[in-house]
C-alpha cells in the first residue's frame, strides 16, 4: 500500500497544477482582452457621443466652416485646418533640428558627452505639455510680439500705404506662430530618439568603407548614414506626427483659441484639440457637445491610421535592417 | 549607379572645397544641437528663479486662497494628484502587466498579434481623446464629475506604457530560466508567478513609475473628468483637482498671485516627474 502512494501523489498534484494552469491562462487572457475591449468600447463611446452630430451634418460636418454658439452651427473645417497647419510646420522646424541632434550624439560627440546629451533630449519628452503650455505663455508669447512688432513696425512698412496690408491687425502674441514654436519644441524628442537608435542601425562596415575611400565626415554622414538611416528616420517623423496632432494643452494655452479659419501667422487660431479643451465644459448644448465630441472622433480614427503607418515603417526598418 | 558617378565628381572637386563643406556641417550640426537643448535649460531656469521663491509651507499645507487674494497654496492639487495616480495605477498596472504577461509568455496564443496591435495604436490616441472617452463612461452614467472618472482616464493611458515594459522586461528573463522551473515538474503559472515574475520585478516596478511619471503630468483628460477643486477632497467620487489641472487653470488666469502658485506648482511637478524617471533609470542599470 505505502508503494502505492509515490506514484498517486504526483498524479494528484498534476491534476491539480492544470487546474492551476487552466485557471491563470483565463486571468491572463481576461486582463490582455480587456485592452482590446477597452478600445473597442473606447470607439463605441465616441460614436454614440457623436450621433447628434453626425446625424444633425454628415459628412458635410468636415466641410463646414462655421462654428457659432450663439446660432448653434458647427462645422470641424477650421479646427481640421489648424492642426495640420501647426503641425506640419512644427514638423518642419523640428525635424532638422532632430536629425543634427541624433547625428551629434552618434556620430560627433565624444562619449562623455554622448551619453549626457542624448539624456537631455529624452528629459524634454518627459517634461509635462501644460508645463510647455505655461513658458509658451510668459516667456514665448512676449517674445513673439516683440519680434512681430519689430518686423512689422518698421517705418518704412508701417507709413507705406502699399504695404501696410502686411501688418497684423492682432499682435497679443496668441497665435498659430507661437503655437507652432512650442510645438516644434516638443515634439524634436520623439524624432531625436528614433532617429538615433536608426543612425546606431547603419553598419560599422558601411563608414569605414567610406572612409577608406578618403570621404570626410560630412560625406559619410550624406552618402553612407543618412540615406540608410531614411525610412527608419521617417518613420520616426511620423510618430512625431502623430503626437502634434493630438497635442492639446501647450497648444490650447497659446493659439488663442478663435474657432476661425487661420488667415495669418499672428492671428489666432485653433487646433481639434484646443477647441475640446477649451469649449468641452462651457458647451452651450447638446450639439455643441456632441460636436466636440466628434472632432474627438476624428482624432482618435487620425491617430489610429498614423501610429499604424508608423509602426509599420519602424517594424519594417528594425527587422530589414538586422537581418 | 548615376549617383555613384556624380558622387566620385564630387570627390574629385578641391580638396579645400570639401574641408570646409566637412566643418560647416559639423558646425551646424553642432548649433543644431544646441538649438534643442536651449528651451529645456530656458524652461528650468525660468521655474527655478520665479517658481522657487514661492515654494513655502503654505504651499504643501493650504488649498488655494479665493481669487484676488494673497497666500495659499496648493495642497488640494497634490492630495488629488496622489489620488489620482493611485487610481490610475489600479487599473494600468493590473491590465498593464497582465497583458504583458500574456504577450512575452503565451507567445504562439493566435490573439497575440491583435493585442500587440491594440496596445500600440492605444499608446498614440491623444490623451485628450481617452478624456471624451472617460466622460462618456464615468461622468455621464454616474452623473458626477469624480476622480474615479479622472483615474480612469489616467489608467488608460498607462495601459499601454506598463504592457510594453513588461513584455520586454518579461522577454529578458532566458529561457532556460522558464525551462529549469518546468523541468522541476512545476506547473506553467508557478513557474510565471514564483521565477519569471520575481526575476523581472525590478524592470517592471521600472516600468511601472515611467508610467505614473508619464500621466501625472497630464492635464487634458482630466479638464472633464476630474474637473478640479479649489478645496481639499478625500471623496474619489466627487470632483478633485490635480497638479497640471491647477498649472494650467491658474496660469491663464489673470491673477498674478495665481500665475505664482502655477509656477510654483509646475516647478514641484516636474521635480516630482525628475525623481521618478531618474529612480526608474538608476534601477534599471544596476539591474
Amino acid at each position: 500500500m505505502r508503494e502505492t502512494t509515490p506514484s498517486v501523489r504526483p498524479r494528484h498534484a498534476a491534476g491539480a497544477s492544470s487546474r492551476g494552469d487552466g485557471l491563470f491562462r483565463g486571468v491572463i487572457l481576461a486582463l490582455a482582452l480587456a485592452i482590446v475591449v477597452v478600445f473597442v468600447l473606447a470607439l463605441y463611446q465616441l460614436v454614440a457621443g457623436s450621433l447628434p452630430s453626425i446625424e444633425r451634418y454628415g459628412f458635410a460636418f468636415l466641410f463646414r466652416t462655421t462654428w457659432n454658439n450663439v446660432t448653434s452651427e458647427f462645422g470641424a473645417l477650421p479646427f481640421i485646418i489648424g492642426t495640420l497647419v501647426t503641425s506640419f510646420a512644427a514638423l518642419l522646424i523640428a525635424v532638422p533640428l532632430a536629425i543634427a541632434s541624433a547625428v551629434f550624439v552618434t556620430e560627433y560627440a565624444p562619449r562623455w558627452l554622448a551619453e549626457p546629451v542624448g539624456y537631455l533630449v529624452e528629459l524634454l519628452a518627459a517634461i509635462p505639455s501644460v508645463i510647455y503650455g505655461l513658458w509658451a505663455l510668459f516667456v514665448l508669447k512676449p517674445l513673439v510680439v516683440q519680434l512681430g512688432t519689430w518686423i512689422f513696425y518698421q517705418p518704412w512698412i508701417v507709413q507705406n500705404p502699399s504695404l501696410k496690408w502686411l501688418v497684423p491687425s492682432n499682435l497679443a502674441g496668441l497665435g498659430l506662430l507661437t503655437a507652432i514654436l512650442i510645438l516644434a519644441i516638443m515634439v524634436i524628442p520623439y524624432t531625436a530618439s528614433v532617429a538615433r537608435d536608426v543612425i546606431r542601425l547603419v553598419p560599422q562596415d558601411q563608414r569605414e568603407a567610406m572612409y577608406a575611400l578618403g570621404a570626410t565626415k560630412w560625406e559619410v554622414i550624406r552618402s553612407a548614414i543618412l540615406p540608410f538611416a531614411r525610412a527608419g528616420i521617417f518613420g520616426g517623423v511620423i510618430l512625431s506626427l502623430g503626437r502634434a496632432l493630438g497635442e492639446t494643452l501647450a497648444v490650447t494655452m497659446v493659439i488663442g483659441n478663435d474657432p476661425k479659419i487661420v488667415s495669418g501667422l499672428f492671428n489666432p487660431t485653433a487646433t481639434m484639440s484646443s477647441i475640446i479643451a477649451s469649449e468641452f465644459n462651457e458647451a452651450v448644448n447638446n450639439l455643441q457637445r456632441s460636436s466636440l465630441i466628434e472632432i474627438g472622433l476624428l482624432l482618435f480614427v487620425i491617430s489610429v491610421i498614423v501610429n499604424y503607418v508608423a509602426r509599420l515603417v519602424i517594424a519594417r526598418i528594425t527587422v530589414g535592417g538586422t537581418s | 549607379m548615376t549617383t555613384t558617378l556624380r558622387h566620385a565628381d564630387r570627390i574629385a572637386t578641391s580638396r579645400g572645397a570639401r574641408r570646409i563643406r566637412n566643418v560647416v556641417a559639423s558646425v551646424l550640426i553642432g548649433l543644431g544641437t544646441l538649438v534643442v537643448l536651449v528651451p529645456l535649460f530656458l524652461i528650468f531656469w525660468y521655474l527655478l528663479s520665479r517658481g522657487l521663491g514661492a515654494i513655502d509651507l503654505d504651499f504643501f499645507t493650504r488649498s488655494p486662497a479665493p481669487p484676488g487674494e494673497a497666500g495659499g497654496g496648493l495642497l488640494n492639487a497634490i492630495v488629488g494628484t496622489f489620488m489620482l495616480l493611485i487610481i490610475a495605477s489600479l487599473i494600468g498596472v493590473t491590465i498593464g502587466i497582465g497583458g504583458g504577461i500574456f504577450l512575452a509568455e503565451f507567445p504562439r496564443h493566435r490573439l497575440v498579434p491583435l493585442v500587440r496591435l491594440v496596445s500600440d495604436v492605444l499608446s498614440g490616441i491623444p490623451a485628450i481623446v481617452l478624456g471624451l472617452v472617460a466622460y462618456g463612461l464615468i461622468v455621464v452614467t454616474t452623473r458626477q464629475f469624480s476622480a474615479w472618472a479622472g483615474g480612469v482616464a489616467l489608467g488608460l493611458l498607462m495601459i499601454p506604457i506598463v504592457v510594453r515594459t513588461t513584455e520586454e522586461v518579461l522577454k529578458l528573463v532566458p529561457t532556460s530560466v522558464r525551462e529549469a522551473g518546468l523541468s522541476l515538474g512545476l506547473p506553467q503559472w508557478r513557474v510565471t508567478l514564483s521565477i519569471v515574475l520575481p526575476a523581472a520585478t525590478s524592470g517592471i516596478v521600472t516600468g511601472v513609475m515611467l508610467a505614473v511619471a508619464r500621466v501625472a503630468g497630464e492635464a487634458a483628460p482630466l479638464l472633464f473628468t476630474a474637473l478640479g477643486n479649489n478645496l481639499l477632497n478625500l471623496d474619489p467620487s466627487k470632483p478633485v483637482s490635480a497638479l497640471p489641472l491647477s498649472i494650467y487653470v491658474f496660469a491663464t488666469s489673470a491673477y498674478p498671485e495665481q500665475q505664482r502658485l502655477a509656477i510654483a506648482g509646475a516647478l514641484v511637478l516636474i521635480l516630482i516627474i525628475f525623481v521618478a524617471s531618474l529612480v526608474a533609470r538608476v534601477a534599471t542599470r544596476r539591474r
